[in-house]
């Protein structure tokens, strides 16, 4: 038995192609999700240099920035978002790419289809140019976000070139409290490293709080590793992973399942492999989290107020929450349960799965929507869309006056006409809070699907621990 | 991919922490399918007024600093979103060296890949540069990357900086990463006969 290693380190050591003298590594990419925003330009540079994709049977191709999430029996209105996804659709006929289109019932956000689809697997490097691929990194892989450029280094080689990055373990013990889950996890692990905490390192979640959570709960988790700087996150694959993929459309079949079964279980890391950096927190102290400004680390307990510049020593931060909380238009000291919100997103890749969407159905079953709040439902795939109203959860949105949508990226971050309007303050269960992010002057407060579901009942930032006790 | 070798102009001051690609260049310019044309769209917010017109105390809007080749900023430059349109648009309005204490990880990769040379310096040093391209009369820097070192216009010493050798050289040569790869066909194929004896579940797609 040789060295110690980590889940990481099993991953990537066993996918280096080569090694030069500086540490540069050639490293295989086992599978490739695309989408129309970030692969034109790849397509494009392949088409003028007369190079082929070299794996199409290892990528994958969906619309999902720029869909609507209204009626597409009229197809898309903006010209510009059409453009951009029939290029899409055009690339992948000339690559030999498969593609989920618009009206594909698989069709979804790309960090929603991969693993409904069993195309994402435990102990592969998988790759799309989107940051939020560390959202695969929930099933004991090496997934991360790239660029256009590093697209179409894939694309052509199915290879990118990286150094080491190091490791950083997190480790959350103890019991989540009632009313906490997955995506306050994630917030307060953002509160207290930093946005820029993780930066370099590829984070690995432990401990029994993220052993019990479902593989919908460990993907928001792994999803924000890159609100914490991280280039990926991963956990530990699992009976519950194995469960969870077992049977789906492009996971090994028979004989096959087995060998990677028994494969997939020599991951996890080794008892005395060590990390460069670990950090731990205990899951009692976590409360249902909420942002108060403008980049993820701004974030406090619902139970908080909204904090004070003056207490803040370094002057570059000092000025930074002072402008934030200008852009946010809110007084420091105030009682975060005491701000009023004009709408309320439930989606995005962090949070529209079908459990998100049973948490939400649970909350507002029998309730009605504020009367001065617009809340949408948007669902990640067609599939969580299809499921989600076999169990008649449209319904139960529906009748509390929440908009129940196609799925799509959405107003995570407004390519698409779901944005909002100037000065408007929003719920919402996405991972960015930058200004503009959500549509120019935009206010975003970034919660998870039950509090979120909370806030649209309101009509404020709301501690639902009081609405469902 | 042009080389980089030497860089001299103007540097802009920028003193903000945790720019995001999103404040680079705002989603609704990511509806285009080209490389260029994105130096408009670059700091859409701080650098436009509600009504379209230029915010006059924007740094890229007053003089000399229009003319900047080189940014130097606060921690964690270039967070949030892959989108490298981030990078093609500071190249779009001709901004070649980002120098910050920090930068996000996917941003400073993308970066190499367009010939833009991102440097990191301690805190101190980067404040130093900073006041020197503020209050500078002519705040023309010079970035020498076979020499590794910033030459400014007080005179002062250069400053020193490290770089990725690899990065560094394929910068200097302006090298199309893909076209090295390919030159290691052989290993990649050797990998992917390997892996499909031994983890035959990854291939079950292929024809």
């Amino acid at each position: 038995m040789g060295e110690a290693k980590t889940l990481f380190e099993k991953i990537w050591d066993s996918h280096v192609v080569e090694e030069q003298e500086d540490g540069t590594c050639l490293l295989y990419i086992d599978r490739h999700l695309v989408h129309e925003v970030t692969s034109p330009q790849a397509f494009e540079g392949l088409r003028q240099a007369g190079r082929r994709v070299r794996r199409p049977d290892a990528t994958l191709a969906v619309p999902d920035h720029n869909v609507p999430t209204t009626d597409r029996a009229r197809g898309i209105a903006d010209e510009t978002s059409r453009i951009q996804v029939e290029t899409l659709e055009q690339n992948c006929r000339e690559f030999g790419i498969e593609l989920f289109g618009m009206n594909d019932v698989r069709q979804g956000i790309v960090h929603v289809i991969g693993p409904e689809q069993g195309f994402t697997l435990p102990g592969t490097t998988i790759v799309c140019g989107d940051s939020h691929t560390s959202t695969h990194g929930a099933f004991g892989a090496l997934a991360f976000g790239i660029g256009t450029s590093e697209v179409e280094h894939v694309l052509a080689t199915q290879t990118l070139l990286q150094k080491k990055p190091k490791t950083m373990r997190i480790a959350v013990e103890g019991e989540l409290g009632f009313g906490v889950g997955a995506k306050d996890v994630i917030l307060a692990i953002i509160g207290k490293i930093g946005t820029a905490g993780g930066t370099g390192h590829v984070i690995e979640y432990a401990g029994p709080v993220v052993r019990a959570l479902s593989m919908e709960g460990r993907m928001t988790i792994c999803n924000m590793s890159i609100e914490a700087g991280a280039r990926a996150g991963l956990i530990a694959p699992d009976e519950k992973t194995f469960r969870w993929l077992e049977g789906r459309p492009m996971a090994p079949k028979g004989a096959l399942w087995q060998q990677a079964v028994a494969f997939w279980r020599t991951l996890p890391s080794d008892p005395d492999a060590r990390y460069d950096r670990e950090v731990v927190l205990d899951a009692s102290t976590i409360e249902p989290m909420v942002t108060w400004g403008t980049s993820p680390q701004d974030v406090v307990p619902i139970t908080g107020r909204v904090p004070d510049p003056k207490d803040e020593p370094d002057p570059k931060r000092r000025a930074a929450m002072e402008r934030a909380l200008a852009y946010m238009g809110l007084e420091p000291g105030t009682p975060m349960q005491e701000i009023r919100i004009d709408k309320v997103f439930i989606g995005s890749c962090t949070n529209a799965r079908l459990e998100d969407l049973r948490v939400v159905a649970r909350i507002v079953q029998g309730r009605k929507v504020a009367p001065q709040v617009h809340a949408m439902i948007v669902p990640g795939s067609g599939i969580v869309k299809h499921l989600a109203e076999e169990e008649g959860l449209d319904r139960i949105f529906r009748d509390a006056g929440f908009e129940w949508r196609e799925p799509g990226c959405s107003m995570c971050l407004g390519m698409n006409p779901d944005r909002l309007q100037p000065g408007e303050r929003c719920a919402s269960t996405s991972n960015r809070n930058f200004e503009g992010r959500q549509g120019k002057g935009g206010r975003t407060h970034l919660v998870s699907p039950a509090m979120a579901a909370a806030a649209a009942i309101t009509g404020r930032l709301t501690d639902v621990r009081k609405l469902v006790a | 991919m042009q080389p980089f070798r030497k860089l001299t102009g103007i540097a802009a001051p920028l003193p903000l922490v945790n720019v995001d690609t999103d404040r680079i260049i705002p989603a609704h310019w990511l509806k285009t399918i080209r490389r260029t044309g994105l130096g408009v769209g670059l700091f859409e917010s701080l650098r436009y007024r509600e009504d379209g017109s230029e915010n006059p105390d924007f740094v890229l809007n007053r003089e000399p600093y229009r003319r900047s080749v080189i940014l130097i900023t606060g921690e964690n430059f270039g967070c949030g979103s892959s989108r490298e349109h981030a990078p093609w648009a500071l190249l779009d309005f001709g901004i070649r060296c980002v120098i910050a204490p920090s930068f996000a990880d996917i941003f400073f990769n993308n970066c190499f890949k367009n010939g833009i040379l991102p440097i990191v310096l301690p805190q101190a040093t980067v404040d130093a540069l900073m006041a020197e391209a503020e209050t500078a009369s002519e705040p023309v820097f010079t970035v020498d990357l076979e020499e590794q070192l910033i030459h400014r216009p007080s005179g002062n010493q250069p400053v020193p900086f490290e770089v990725d050798p690899f990065k560094r050289h394929c910068l200097l040569e302006g090298l199309d990463d893909i076209g090295l790869t390919l030159k290691r066909l052989e290993r990649i194929e050797a990998f992917e006969a390997r892996q499909r004896r031994e983890q035959p579940w990854l291939w079950t797609r292929a024809a």
